[in-house]
């Protein structure tokens, strides 16, 4: 994380070859070894050199640029590495942009190559010429066009920096053919500091003697964690900090896998459909300690009535979080994993049974309300969160967990339980439809030796299905659950609670997915009873290539507890 | 409440980052009342002037936004009461109008304006000031006929800190990225 402190890698000579060779030559110094990509005309000299390369980097074909990006999202986010994507120009350009904003508002650390026309055409309207630089200008932590080959080895040294320094986030960096042709002398040297950046700013001794002060001589304290523990791989000293000073923590759904599940100290998932004493006990604790997390507003709900009866700590590696959204009694800017190391000597040793035992009540409600029938239900048709409860059962939380977007995200995130970390890979911020099956053919990737899963929506699945094939050609053993209602669940589920059941363009005739996967390349197994459900999930578990099961559930089941839109935390209804 | 600010932003001199740095604005539908932007004191830094109307909250998250950008070396924000500025206004007049009376000769006297170039057909005169200066002589030279006006952005000096001080030491030593 911190790159600062990695040493120089430089080759002392230079070397004449053309840009493209270089671009790759690059990625090897950067020890890419795996590209998601799609060529096309303004291109070819990256792939063509790409050939060359082909025993010490690995190019995915997708169907799609987007499919790409998600992909290396999905690589990403399970390795703690830059994800990296090759396009063409154009349209192969444009098609990365869905991919660039879900990476930046989930700082996920990324470097997008795109080809570009010959310098001398630009802003000619040439074929296939765009002008990405401007598009992707909002979507992107950086982005710069290369029109000479000179420039390559400094730009790409700087992408991969800024892509996974400080806050992570993506980058692309667009070459003008003439760039990829033209010769250069070639030499590396990685980037360890940019004048105008400032990734990592260290946190001050006096808020930290404060933050200490606070949440020692607190009655109610609550911790809530987000994705900047796992960025930072501060989970050892998250959980130190949480043993030691005996205070509850809840997790973002950003944050899940950063700490176990079944840690008695980890008191579950915040938000609107987080469970119910996370969310109702934000508004009783007296301090909250904000980890790596942005108070974004499926968490926070209503703004003006969280926690107004708390002192509030925050911890971000990014300034502009501090007093974002929420205002900050004592602002801790810095590495949570830093940081918590610092903090941890002067955090006293405690207990809070009283506390707890509040958390523990609201579950008790919640667990008769609500979780008792979604994950152990006696009738009816299949629900969602029997089907997530059973696969904890079969892989005891070893799993890593790719959901779309939608009801199936946060059942998932609800029920499933986590034994390890980086574990839990979702579209967060964007909430990006789609993105779960190429997220989790990168994921699977990135993690070959873990049991990975997509949980997808039957409507989700159709966005990026075509990325079948390419899980098929790379026999990538993702297991792909599609938990299909029939509906765009979610908007189903407000259009009847807010919009009096008027179902507007949410039903969904669906195709056959079973002939559809098979005719990719994957086999499909397709489960409708319960009595089959359990038997089904361990033959499609225990495949041992690619594998699809599709379990018809409840088709108007709705996901609750639920923070309503414009209501404060305090006001989760459990039914 | 709504009031005026005046955002200074030093940057790297790159292709782009006017762009990205208006995205931000955009995104929170802030309106740029001006901007203006050229070389500053270092080599290859530019600095952005720029003049927004918000509330001090907006322009405060405005500011680190701005900040947090790859490229920008710092970025500051400043109440009307906490900046000395000034705009600039060029006027275009026919030579005729000269001709006719001392009225104009006695606006241009009266608001010590410059006279920048003197040709046949026309005369070029140059205002600084305040908004109000340059609009109150823009009436009064409007019946004369203005062939062409052009007012600039502000620039604006801070009253109460030194910008960029710190910042410029340590970038003359760092190597120029």
């Amino acid at each position: 994380m911190l790159e600062t402190q990695e040493k120089t890698l430089s080759t002392e000579s230079t070397t004449r070859m053309n840009g493209a060779k270089a671009i790759m030559e690059c990625l090897v110094h950067e020890g890419v070894e795996l590209i998601y990509g799609y060529p096309g005309g303004a291109i070819m000299p990256v792939y063509d050199a790409l050939y060359d390369y082909q025993d010490q980097v690995q190019h995915v074909l997708t169907r799609h640029e987007q499919g790409a990006t998600h992909a290396a999202q999905g690589y990403a986010r399970v390795t703690n590495k830059t994800g990296v994507v090759f396009a063409t120009s154009g349209p192969g350009a444009t098609n990365l942009v869905t991919g660039l904003a879900d990476a930046l508002i989930d700082s996920t650390p990324m470097v997008c190559i795109t080809g570009q026309v010959f310098a001398k055409l630009l802003g000619t309207d040439a074929f296939q010429e765009t002008d990405v630089i401007s598009i992707t200008m909002a979507v992107t932590k950086w982005n710069y066009q290369i029109t000479k080959a000179s420039e390559i080895p400094d730009v790409m040294a700087k992408a991969f920096y800024i892509a996974n320094s400080g806050r992570p986030g993506p980058v692309i960096i667009d070459i003008t053919k003439n760039a990829q042709l033209e010769l250069l002398d070639f030499a590396y040297k990685k980037t360890t500091a940019i004048r105008s950046y400032n990734p990592i700013q260290k946190a001050d001794e006096n808020e930290l003697t404060k933050a200490a002060e606070l949440l020692n001589n607190a009655k109610k304290p609550y911790i809530l964690f987000g994705q900047g523990v796992t960025l930072s791989g501060a989970e050892t000293e998250l959980k130190q900090l949480v043993e030691k000073s005996g205070i509850p923590a809840a997790w973002t759904i950003l944050g899940l896998s950063a700490m176990e599940t079944d840690h008695p100290l980890n008191v579950g998932m915040l938000g609107m459909h987080g469970n119910y004493a996370p969310n109702v006990l934000t508004n009783e604790c007296d301090v909250l300690f904000a980890v790596g997390m942005r108070f974004d507003d499926r968490v926070t709900g209503k703004v003006d009535g969280y926690a107004p009866q708390a002192k509030v700590i925050h911890l971000d590696i990014d300034p502009s979080e501090i007093n974002k959204i929420i205002e900050a009694d004592v602002a801790l800017v810095g590495d949570a994993k830093e940081t918590l190391q610092r903090l941890l000597p002067l955090i006293e040793q405690n207990v809070h049974p009283e506390w707890l035992q509040q958390f523990k009540d609201l579950d008790q409600m919640e667990w008769d309300k609500v979780i008792e029938k979604e994950i152990q239900p006696k009738e009816g048709l299949i629900t969602m969160g029997e089907v997530i409860h059973l696969i904890n059962e079969e892989t005891e939380g070893d799993h890593i967990i790719v959901t779309d977007v939608g009801q199936h995200q946060m059942v998932a995130c609800r029920y499933a339980k986590f034994a390890k970390h980086r574990s839990n890979v979702t579209s967060g911020g964007l909430g990006t439809m789609g993105f779960a099956l190429p997220a989790g053919l990168g994921a699977q990737m990135g993690a070959p030796d873990r049991c990975v899963i997509a949980v997808i929506g039957d409507g989700g699945f159709q966005m990026t299905i075509q990325e079948l094939a390419t899980i098929a050609q790379t026999k990538t053993p993702l297991k792909i659950l599609i938990l299909n209602n029939q509906f765009l669940g979610m908007v189903r589920q407000w259009q009847e609670l807010f919009f009096d059941k008027r179902y507007s363009s949410v039903e969904l005739e669906n195709p056959d997915f079973q002939m559809i996967s098979e005719g990719m390349g994957v086999p499909a197994i397709l489960t409708k009873e319960r009595a089959s459900l359990k038997a089904d999930i361990q033959k499609w578990l225990n495949h041992e290539g690619p594998c699809l099961l599709e379990v018809r559930v409840g088709k108007e089941n709705n996901v609750f507890p639920m923070v309503p839109a414009g209501a404060t935390v305090a006001e989760i209804r459990l039914d | 409440m709504k009031e005026k600010f005046t955002i200074c932003i030093f940057t790297e001199n790159q292709v782009g980052l006017l762009h990205r740095l208006t995205t931000i604005f955009t995104r929170r539908h802030i309106n740029i009342e001006s901007l203006t932007t050229s070389e500053a004191e270092l080599d290859g830094v530019h600095r952005f002037t720029i003049s927004v109307e918000c509330e001090e909250e907006q322009v405060e998250k405005l500011s680190k936004q701005l900040s947090k950008q790859v490229g920008t070396l710092e970025a500051d924000y400043y109440r009307e009461e906490e900046t000395v500025w000034q705009e600039i206004a060029l006027f275009k007049v026919s030579t005729n109008a000269f001709f006719n009376g001392t009225q104009l000769e006695e606006i241009i006297r009266s608001h010590r304006t410059r006279i920048l170039e003197i040709e046949p057909n026309y005369v070029v005169l140059e205002q600084t000031g305040y908004k109000e200066d340059t609009q109150t002589l823009f009436e009064k030279l409007k019946p004369f006929g203005i062939l062409e006006f052009v007012r600039s952005g502000r620039v604006s000096i801070s009253k109460t800190n030194v910008p960029f001080k710190k910042e410029k030491e340590t970038i003359l030593k760092k190597e120029k990225h």
